[in-house]
């Protein structure tokens, strides 16, 4: 069974645990800058949104790369890019509609998130699980829950 | 490890920035930020300076935790000599500007000099200059980081800024980042200022690597946020309520200072309190409060964003403020409300935003227009000195002195001065609620006993952040003690503000010892950093700190005369609630004090005292 990065904004506090688990996992430091995971402070409305790849089935990063660097996990349904073999072209970001394929100045290769082998660190390290990894048919299971629950008013005898 | 070992050498007067290696076996006896760079102070500034000239400088410090996933590692701290007090002032701070420091691979910026024309430093890790800052002088903090956003197309940079009050020189002007947060106390804008420094714009990419023993940091760090998220006031208390919460409980306890302390209970207490910020709004049916907010690290998230009705007379037609921003924490609620009598939590969320605006620490202001307002209702300010009535109570007169004083205009010049100033200036010198230049926060030491003894002894004036008996007196951390009696109270402050120099020093938020003690702190410290850093060590390098910003003031010519309280506090008995018949019992608790902290009777740090904490005479 494969699962899915599931994100809840309205729970989001902005701490940024989840940018530094990322880099730490990836790079061995404390760096967000290197995070594969991003948190957007909307300040003028307080709402916070931790933004990441969602993995599309039809991944254009993968079909855009022209030396075949991205590779699907599949055992996680994660897509991968192959350092050895990413050449930083940058067609990748290019292509990705959502921007959550990025050129690393470092070490002249793109990253995206790879769901860390199917152990997400940054959901290990939110602390309000804004951020949790679950069924990936079911990611609209809590919302169902909170929607559902409107209807559970009839009064009990 | 855990430091970046290198600080940044900023002189405003020649226009030159020079990394130096940061003093390894200082870090080993005072760890970094407020210890650390207290330490670098004393050293290279003479006490009797004068705070705003050329000679004073100006320190930011970030701790060996800033910007690492230990919880709350946010932090960093401003020092410097203090305008307010001419003390030593270490202001903190939290949001992101902090770790983004860190990120660039700078532990301290030694900031010397002034310059000839306002400047601003931008870093881009290794890359420092200070730049003209014709574009952004004589703007707002909010107005400053949207421009150098803009300027240099980087929506990443982290901005640390003062406003129109810091470049004004008002004395209890703040250093703001990351637009609502900010080293508040002690004037440490106005130094920016006096500087020609309008702001710091940093952008880091190296990030924090230099932990000595990463697995057993990430271990230690999980721990404590367990610690954290289980304990009722970290982990529900003030998510949901933040700092607020204490609002009807301080008034409750009869100690909660009103109308310039003439009174200890405010009668509107309730609709200025956590509980009113979530209570939909009758105009537009929503609450105050728009949601929490961590700073970086942070897995507490205290903070409040609220918004402000768009009906309400201060933002009619102004929708440059019905944009969601920092809202009131309860030092502010407190002092723009209790303490000058206004219950309209609407003018408060005003008066917050514009002390966040233009950087103005609202404690002192607030206090400040509360000694105002008594001024005036004794009739020694005079209506036409001020352009309009000083009347308390009138949320209208806050909402206007705040603007004015957050941007050095008309009357707000007076505010400006701070209580000590103006009521001097006014043949009251007495009506000042400060104790060494610095107005109280939000405790009234007759309902509390012990703060009144950590107020005189702060050593950065009135301040509840040196030593919060009040988690003891009050919430029973970590022992509950009875508010309303002086006995066993020395001790307690000491304790405290001995623990509290080593959380300051750390990069770490004082709020975690609501759930923490030293003993949580320490396997985070002795993960990261080399050397050893057991219990006794981090106990003795607390006290060590204390004394030396001790010295520091004794040399500056404070005496143990200036660890006092005003007269009304210690001869007015509180008129009403649990305290009621009650004045501090400082006097019965400072000797004990000195004692206890191996001090003369004129407060001054003994030789063998001295030796023991290996500084020197």
């Amino acid at each position: 069974m494969q699962k899915s990065l599931n994100i809840d904004p309205s729970k989001c506090t902005g701490c940024l645990q989840c940018e530094m688990a990322c880099s730490y996992e990836n790079y061995g430091n404390f760096n967000p800058s290197k995070s594969r995971i991003k948190v957007f402070d909307f300040h003028h409305t307080g709402r916070k949104v931790p933004y990441t790849c969602t993995q599309c089935d039809e991944a254009w990063c993968l079909h855009a790369c022209p030396v075949e660097a991205i590779k699907v996990d599949a055992a996680t349904g994660a897509k991968v890019v192959l350092d050895a073999v990413c050449v930083g072209c940058k067609v990748c970001t290019i292509a990705c509609p959502f921007g959550t394929i990025n050129y690393v100045q470092d070490t002249g290769k793109v990253q995206k998130c790879d769901l860390c082998g199917d152990a997400p660190a940054c959901v290990d390290a939110c602390p309000t699980a804004a951020i949790t990894y679950v069924d990936a048919d079911w990611t609209g299971l809590e919302r169902m829950r909170q929607w559902a629950t409107r209807l559970d008013t009839q009064p009990h005898a | 490890m855990a430091w970046q070992r290198k600080i940044l050498r900023v002189n405003l007067t020649n226009g030159t920035c020079t990394p130096e290696p940061l003093n390894m076996e200082w870090a080993q006896d005072y760890l970094g930020q407020r210890g650390l760079a207290t330490k670098y102070f004393c050293e290279e500034v003479d006490a009797k300076v004068d705070p705003l000239s050329p000679e004073n400088k100006l320190i930011y410090a970030t701790g060996p935790l800033t910007g690492t996933m230990a919880s709350t590692g946010a932090r960093y701290s401003v020092i410097t000599k203090g305008p307010l007090t001419g003390a030593i002032a270490c202001s903190n701070s939290g949001g992101y500007f902090g770790a983004e420091l860190r990120f660039a691979g700078w532990d301290m910026i030694i900031f010397e000099g002034k310059s000839a024309q306002p400047v601003y430093l931008h870093i881009e890790n290794g890359k420092t200059e200070l730049l003209p800052a014709d574009e952004i002088w004589g703007r707002s903090v909010w107005d400053t980081e949207a421009i150098l956003k803009k300027k240099h197309q980087d929506p990443m940079i982290r901005v640390s800024s003062v406003g129109r009050a810091g470049e004004a020189q008002v004395l209890f002007a703040a250093i703001v980042n990351d637009l609502h947060r900010a080293a508040g106390r002690s004037g440490v804008g106005a130094v920016m200022g006096s500087k020609n420094l309008k702001a710091i714009a940093v952008r880091g990419t190296l990030g924090v690597g230099t932990i000595r023993n990463p697995a057993g940091f990430m271990q230690a760090t999980v721990a404590a946020k367990k610690v954290l998220a289980n304990h009722p006031v970290t982990g529900q208390g003030l998510p949901k309520f933040g700092t607020q919460v204490l609002m009807n409980v301080i008034n409750e306890m009869g100690a909660l200072p009103t109308r310039n302390h003439r009174d200890v209970q405010f009668e509107k207490a309730g609709r200025i309190s956590a509980e009113a910020m979530h209570e939909p709004r009758p105009t537009d049916g929503k609450p105050n409060l728009v949601t929490n907010q961590a700073c970086f690290g942070c897995t507490i998230a205290c903070g409040r964003i609220s918004k402000i009705d768009e009906t309400h007379y201060t933002v009619l037609n102004r929708p440059e403020y019905w944009g969601a921003s920092g809202g009131l924490e309860y030092e502010a609620a407190w002092a723009l409300g209790a303490a000058t009598g206004v219950g309209d939590l609407e003018a408060l969320t005003f008066a917050n935003f514009i002390c966040n605006e233009d950087g103005i620490d609202p404690i002192s202001f607030g206090a400040t227009v509360g000694a105002a307002m008594e001024l005036y209702d004794l009739g020694l300010i005079k209506e036409a000195d001020v352009g309009f009535p000083l009347t308390f109570g009138s949320a209208e007169v806050l909402t206007r002195l705040a603007e004015l004083t957050a941007r050095g205009e008309g009357f707000g010049k007076e505010i400006g001065l701070g209580s000590k100033r103006l009521c001097a200036k006014h043949g009251r010198p007495e009506l000042s609620m400060s104790v060494k230049g610095q107005e109280f926060p939000a405790y009234d030491s007759r309902g509390i006993q012990g703060m009144g003894l950590a107020y005189a002894t702060s050593n950065r004036g009135a301040c509840h952040l040196r030593g919060y008996t009040v988690a003891s007196e009050v919430f029973g951390i970590p022992v509950k003690t009875d508010p309303l009696v002086t006995e066993g109270k020395p001790g307690l402050v000491k304790a405290f503000q001995d623990a509290t120099a080593v959380f300051d020093s750390s990069g770490l938020c004082v709020f975690t010892t609501f759930a923490w003690t030293l003993a949580d702190l320490q396997p985070q410290l002795a993960a990261a950093c080399e050397g050893d850093w057991s219990m006794e060590k981090l106990a003795l390098l607390g006290e060590r700190i204390w004394n030396l910003e001790r010295q520091f003031n004794n040399a500056a010519g404070f005496t143990g005369k200036d660890d006092n309280l005003p007269q009304r506090l210690m001869t007015e008995p509180a008129k009403t609630g649990p305290a009621k018949g009650l004045v501090s019992g400082l006097d019965k608790m400072l000797p004990e004090y000195y004692e206890l902290r191996g001090w003369s009777k004129d407060g001054v740090p003994t030789p063998a005292t001295l030796q023991r904490l290996g500084l020197p005479a």
